[in-house]
């Protein structure tokens, strides 16, 4: 895919929140205004926190060659090969390490030889976009045209309205794009459509635009074969590779809060009965959690049901099956063995519904009703287990 | 999708058929093939399969497409709902 990670985040309905200023909405801070919309003209809301962008174009950009002279300037060319500094960004993304600086300066860049006539194609600039859209071109003339998206993939920065027909539109001015074409024709993935309205982007610019695979891996066919979009170009996939690169960095955000509410398991339960229940405790929480955040996710389409939550809650049952046997259950009474068969479930139920924002096929609306009737039963569910753990200490 | 289907009868989209010049636009841009061209129009064909992105309603020229869109998923939401009550959201981004 052009992109990975999170699904779009569109317009915010807030209706209460204080009206920010644009000063006040830059990228780097974190506000959200309802007045956000995709496609819309001034600058995004909501970047990632620590983004301040990607900068200007220099000899130091990823895969830089040479300088091409044109008459708008020189645009840099850059290389179709990654190198190993290339993968091993890549890889380090996937963990979230270095994540915010995974970014590329916005604006015009050369891949071969291109002349006038040659394609357009369009990205974000998200190192990882950028890099799965150059590797694809192997051999091909394009000029490739970065838009400033603060390090997001294509598809949530379209939901974010960063990848949006403003930022084109301004993109095309500020590079003097209609100096380098002849041709008014731009390429641009399927997944930047929710923010980019291509008769917006022909009306203010002349730039006709093409909307022309999901995954980049298919630019060279689009190409090649006339520029036709065949229907598996459109179809958006969620194979077990496309969910398991995305489990290390769901893993590593979620490592805080797991790590806090685990030590508050442990100390509760240790205060509540003595250490071993604590750790006990302690090691049953971090496994649902870890159940909720990575077996559900890969083992999302043979999971029961088509809520994410209920297939959580079967990923915590499994887990709560295998704790049982391995950390000698049977010596537990009634009331606490009921109560980790009852929070279990819901904790991973939690965590694995909270991968709807990472999952290719679900829809807020669906998201919304989820949450209205998981929430109160996962609290509910929480609240039982605890007065069950403490009759069971009496019992 | 296939081999994924989410929760039946939840999502927003409306098409205002009437309205419909048939260009195609919406099949274009849809990423789980929602609607289909028949007789020059469009027409929805699956809408349990529409994940809300919003393509096909920012890319209609005639506005003849409307569907919430915004963010999807839980801790996105559960900020956005802290935040309807003034309230700090843990971490502070707010859609990541």
């Amino acid at each position: 895919m052009l992109q990975t990670k999170t699904r779009p985040a569109g317009p915010f309905k807030i209706k209460t929140i204080r009206r920010k200023t644009n000063s006040e909405c830059s990228p780097s801070s974190s506000c959200c205004s309802e007045e956000s919309s995709p496609g819309a003209d001034k600058p995004p809301c909501c970047g990632p926190p620590t983004s301040k962008g990607g900068g200007v174009i220099t000899d130091k950009v990823p895969g830089f060659i040479e300088w091409l002279n044109t008459p708008i300037g020189r645009i840099p060319r850059i290389d179709t090969k990654l190198g190993f500094a290339d993968h091993l960004g890549a890889c380090k993304a996937r963990w979230a390490l270095g994540r915010m600086d995974f970014i590329v300066p916005s604006g015009l860049y050369a891949l071969g030889h291109p002349t006038a006539t040659d394609p357009v194609l369009v990205t974000a600039n998200y190192k990882m976009s950028y890099d799965r859209v150059r590797r694809e071109l192997s051999g091909r003339n394009v000029w490739l045209l970065v838009l400033e998206t603060f390090g997001v993939n294509v598809w949530c920065a379209a939901g974010k309205g960063t990848f949006g027909t403003g930022e084109l539109v301004r993109q095309i001015k500020a590079t003097g794009l209609t100096e380098i074409v002849s041709h008014r024709r731009l390429i641009l993935p399927i997944l930047g459509a929710p923010g980019v309205s291509a008769h917006e982007v022909a009306r203010r610019t002349g730039f006709k635009v093409d909307y022309a695979a999901i995954r980049a891996a298919d630019l060279l066919t689009y190409l090649d074969h006339g520029m036709v979009t065949t229907p598996e170009m459109r179809q958006v996939t969620f194979n077990f590779y496309d969910r398991l690169v995305l489990i290390p960095v769901e893993l590593v955000m979620a490592m805080k809060s797991v790590a806090i509410v685990g030590l508050v398991t442990l100390l509760t339960l240790s205060a509540l009965s003595n250490v071993t229940a604590g750790i006990t405790g302690f090691c049953a929480y971090i496994g649902a959690a870890v159940c909720g955040i990575a077996l559900g996710p890969l083992l999302l389409p043979w999971l029961p049901g088509r809520s994410f939550a209920v297939k959580g809650a079967f990923t915590g049952l499994l887990w709560c099956g295998l704790f049982y046997v391995v950390a000698g259950g049977t010596a537990w009474n009634g009331a606490i063995t009921a109560a980790f068969f009852i929070a279990l479930p819901a904790i991973s139920s939690f965590h694995t519904l909270n991968f709807t924002g990472c999952s290719t096929y679900t829809s807020r609306s669906g998201v919304k009703k989820e949450m209205r009737i998981a929430l109160p039963v996962m609290g509910s569910s929480l609240v039982i287990s605890l007065i069950l753990l403490l009759a069971g200490r009496f019992l | 999708m296939k081999g994924f289907r989410y929760l039946k009868n939840v999502v927003t989209l409306k098409l205002d058929q009437p309205a419909c010049i048939g260009c195609g636009r919406c099949l274009e841009v849809c990423p789980h093939q929602v609607f289909e061209l028949a007789g020059k129009m469009a027409s929805i064909r699956d809408r349990d399969a529409c994940v809300e992105c919003g393509a096909c309603a920012l890319n209609c020229p005639v506005k003849a497409i409307s569907v919430e869109s915004g963010v999807g998923c839980a801790s996105g939401m559960i900020n956005e709902w802290l935040r309807e009550r003034n309230l700090r959201a843990p971490g502070g981004s707010c859609c990541s």
